[in-house]
């Protein structure tokens, strides 16, 4: 069952990167969960799959019987999908004012710190010498 | 010698303060500073003279084995008294150049700090030692020629000096690190005879040619020789000092010292005969193109490096006594001129040898040391550099092969140099008042005329009386050059030699040159040289310049062309190559097989979760978007419940619920996804998309089928009751042994929060129109044109 959730877990990541370099910024938020999902499930993947046995200790045993799912991944992408969460709303909330500050909500219209004047070389290279 | 050196650092210290104290006197106050020190040097010279040599050791950096140790020879002792003597009369002369300059004392401390760094580079011993010194004298010397920074022609000489000599600077580390390694010694005193094993090692054309490299460029070599000219745009006693009589010869001195370890040879021979001489010809001839004095003496200068340096590609005992007297001569007559040029600036406000002339009765002193000085460069009897002139031809008529070539071409260069000292040292001051000059033309301060009148006086007493120093300095200069003493006899008359002959010739020609310059200036001829010469590498060095800048700019341009999108699409495509790369390079190919039980209800789950996905990717309606989304995000969380995760499938059916909500309330104020992108891009990223999952699945399946190391989560399930006290495995490490991470997890969540809060809450900013922004835009580039104006 790893294989087929290999492969989930890929595709989740191809389309989720493939959204990101869209210039919606719309896409880009959707991307952005779709990709926390899969990594979330690469994570799980990776600590391999064990079906209904969860990491429980029944009432009266001192260690949860054999076999058991594997912890660790679990407890790895429960903070991950909360973290994830909070990203997303604030992720959200950013694209929500840059919309209500401008015109657009496309990436390409997101440039304050890289704008698109030419570059100081371009003055120095104006300047050369004959 | 440290005191010696670092008594100069202490000066350059102090030089702003006495500035301050006694104004345009701290000149002269300044210059017993070096005369002080070369005093000191003065009176070892008995014991040098006499074959002994000083070395001094200063432990510094023990554990670097890097002592700061000196070493005084022959050789070392000559350039000391340069350094130090000339220095003595620019230091004096540069208060009255500057006098009226309200940065004086920044000046004294840079012209100092050069000093100090070139005494230490001609009495280091330790290899590291001389080169720190030689890189100082690098980069004062680009501080001192950028001097009036507010020039944009002396910043643009600056730099081309820095980069020139910093680059040779680089290369000469390469060179005196295998050398030392080689040697198996980081001092050069116990290098000197070592030459045949450093010669017969397989390193040796490495040294040689990383040492020439840095030689050539700090003195100004063919193809390197255009950054001296250049360097003209520094103040003028910078000219005179470090552009004539010291930094430049730093790279001579440079393969003086190694001359016995590397010399002999017939790469060294061949290469500094070749280099040399082509300098020395080609920079003669080129002088005579210009009618800027300070231009005419930059290029003589040249002249004599390639000449230095082509005797000591020869080394044979006559060249070498030719290399240490030419040495002498150059910087009495060169460092004298130079000033003289200055004083004529300074009293008639050009420096142009068309508009020059009739100086004799308004500035007689410095007339005084320019002819003398102009006439010792023209090496006219009974000057010192007619002396300067003979053993240079004497030299080339003892040489076995190739001498009648290399007496050609010496005299085909000092016909050109005659010319050109007699157009600077007599021209100015002979004839008419050619018209008027922009200032009452008047004669310089004392301070201006004491130095080139005393540079001149030397240029004839040693000449009238070679004696005075060809069996002392001299000799033992030569003694440090060649590892072994020969007597060095300098006369002014030797009866009617070949070279006596030449130097007539030399006279015939040369004053040919002088009379018929006007002319011969504007030949065709000329116009060739200068294309080919002076103008050629020079120009390929500033191409190259702003061709690098240019070249940057347009890769700088289109890397980081603002677009995010493109940003991540050079990441992922990073990621592909460099990991996918490697796996392949690896070989590490993954073996597919679906092996263990599978179920038809995972396969249907996993079906539903891939459909949402090319749901979500395709679909242009937002609305469809989010709702496929949350198919994926559900149909993940039922895989963790299928796989022994409730918790994590709690979760995950909380959150994907309150995403949707929040998208579809923040959505609904937002406008659609607008259009595609062309079907190129689409096609790009989508390959790159499709490389990096298919990647990522590879090498899930690759970990897949090695075994997993459970240690980990078999302790935390052994001791998650005995310990904690809790049945729920997951939830005790998130809140007892992570604890703390969860505690950050909930700060962070906290900040995004706030992060919300306060952008939700922020004033809504008035949406400027779609007109308004072109104005604003159109304003923007309106201020960047004017500054470009």
């Amino acid at each position: 069952m790893e294989q087929i959730t290999a492969i989930v877990s890929g595709a989740m990541i191809a389309g989720s990167f493939y959204l990101l370099m869209r210039r919606s910024l719309l896409r880009f938020v959707i991307g952005l969960i779709l990709l926390s999902n899969g990594v979330n499930l690469l994570i799980f993947t990776m600590g391999r799959l064990i079906r209904t046995q969860p990491p429980i200790i029944p009432e009266g045993a001192k260690v949860p019987p054999e076999p058991f799912a594997n912890p660790l991944p679990q407890a790895l992408i429960l903070t991950a999908i909360v973290i994830s969460f909070g990203l997303l709303a604030f992720t959200l909330v950013l694209v929500y004012r840059h919309f209500a500050a401008g015109t657009s909500i496309e990436s390409d219209d997101v440039r304050a710190s890289e704008p698109t004047e030419p570059l100081d070389v371009d003055d120095q290279a104006r300047r050369l010498p004959a | 010698m440290l005191v010696a050196v670092l008594s100069i650092f202490v000066g350059a210290a102090l030089a702003p303060l006495l500035v301050r104290l006694l104004g345009r006197a701290a000149g002269w106050v300044l210059g017993l500073l070096p005369l002080g020190v070369f005093v000191y040097f003065a009176q070892t010279l008995p014991q040098i003279a006499h074959g002994e040599s000083l070395r001094q050791t200063y432990e510094w950096l023990p554990l670097l084995e890097t002592p700061l140790s000196f070493y005084l020879d022959g050789l070392s002792l000559l350039f000391a008294l340069l350094v130090t003597g000339i220095g003595a009369l620019i230091v004096v002369y540069a208060g009255g150049y500057l006098a009226h300059h309200h940065q004086l004392g920044r000046f004294y401390v840079q012209l100092l700090s050069f000093m100090g760094a070139m005494l230490g580079l001609v009495v280091a011993d330790n290899v590291f030692v001389f080169f720190i010194f030689f890189e100082l004298t690098s980069l004062t010397s680009y501080l001192l020629i950028g001097f009036y920074h507010t020039e944009e022609g002396s910043r643009r000489a600056a730099r081309k000096a820095l980069i020139v000599t910093g680059g040779g600077g680089l290369a000469l580390l390469g060179g005196l690190v295998l050398l030392g390694g080689v040697a198996g010694t980081w001092e050069f005193s116990r290098m000197l005879d070592l030459g045949a094993s450093v010669q017969g090692h397989p390193y040796y054309l490495a040294i040689f040619i990383l040492v020439c490299a840095g030689a050539f460029t700090k003195s100004a070599q063919f193809p390197f020789h255009f950054w001296l000219p250049a360097a003209m745009a520094g103040p003028t006693p910078v000219s005179a000092y470090l552009h004539s009589a010291t930094m430049v010869k730093a790279g001579v001195f440079l393969l003086a010292r190694l001359h016995p370890v590397l010399g002999g040879t017939a790469l060294w021979t061949g290469t500094l005969g070749l280099f040399g001489g082509f300098t020395m010809l080609m920079s003669a001839w080129l002088a005579l193109r210009y009618t800027d004095l300070k231009q005419i003496l930059a290029y003589t200068t040249v002249m004599v490096l390639g000449l230095l340096t082509m005797l000591l590609g020869i080394g044979t005992e006559a060249a070498i006594t030719a290399m240490v007297t030419f040495t002498v001569v150059h910087a009495l007559y060169k460092g004298g001129l130079f000033m003289m040029a200055g004083n004529i600036d300074h009293g008639t406000g050009t420096r142009d040898l068309l508009e020059l002339g009739g100086l004799w009765a308004a500035m007689p002193w410095t007339m005084a040391g320019g002819v003398a000085t102009g006439l010792s460069m023209a090496g006219i009897p009974p000057l010192f550099g007619f002396i300067g002139k003979e053993v240079t031809y004497e030299a080339a008529l003892h040489m076995h092969t190739w001498g009648l070539l290399v007496l050609v071409a010496s005299v085909l260069a000092n016909v050109a140099l005659v010319g050109a000292g007699l157009l600077v040292g007599l021209t100015p001051f002979i004839g008419e008042v050619k018209g008027a000059f922009t200032r009452d033309p008047h004669e310089a301060t004392p301070s201006m005329w004491v130095g080139p009148l005393i540079l001149g006086i030397g240029g004839l007493a040693f000449g009238l009386y070679p004696s005075s120093i060809d069996h002392t300095l001299l000799q033992a200069a030569q003694a440090g050059i060649l590892q072994e003493s020969h007597e060095v006899h300098l006369a002014l008359w030797h009866g009617i030699t070949p070279a006596f002959i030449a130097s007539l010739v030399t006279f015939a020609l040369g004053g040919v040159v002088y009379a018929f310059w006007q002319g011969l200036r504007v030949s065709a001829f000329m116009e060739g040289v200068g294309a080919v010469f002076g103008w050629g590498p020079g120009e390929v060095f500033e191409r190259g310049l702003y061709g690098g800048v240019h070249l940057s700019g347009a890769i700088t341009r289109r890397v980081q062309n603002g677009q995010f999108r493109w940003y991540l699409c050079a990441t992922f495509l990073s990621l592909l190559v460099l990991v996918g790369g490697g796996m392949l390079a690896g070989g590490g190919g993954a073996e597919f097989s679906f092996s263990g039980e599978i179920r038809y209800y995972e396969v249907a789950l996993a079906t539903l979760i891939l459909l949402s996905i090319a749901a979500a990717v395709r679909t242009h309606d937002r609305f469809v978007a989010i709702l496929a989304l949350s198919v994926g995000g559900y149909g993940v969380a039922l895989v963790y419940l299928l796989f022994g995760a409730p918790d994590l499938a709690m979760t995950q059916f909380a959150v994907e619920t309150l995403t949707l909500i929040l998208l579809v309330i923040v959505i609904v104020h937002l406008p659609g996804i607008q259009g595609d992108e062309s079907i190129g891009v689409r096609l790009r990223d989508g390959l790159v998309a499709a490389g990096c999952g298919a990647l990522l699945t590879t090498i899930m399946s690759v970990v897949i089928q090695t075994s997993l190391d459970l240690r980990v989560s078999d302790y935390l399930a052994q001791k998650s009751y005995t310990e904690a006290e809790g049945h729920n495995i997951v939830n005790v490490i998130l809140v007892d042994f992570r604890g703390l991470d969860t505690m950050g997890e909930i700060t962070v969540l906290a900040i995004a929060a706030i992060g919300v809060y306060v952008l939700m809450r922020m004033p809504r900013q008035k949406k400027p129109s779609l007109a308004a922004g072109t104005s604003v835009a159109a304003s923007r580039s309106d201020a960047a044109e004017t500054e470009t104006d």
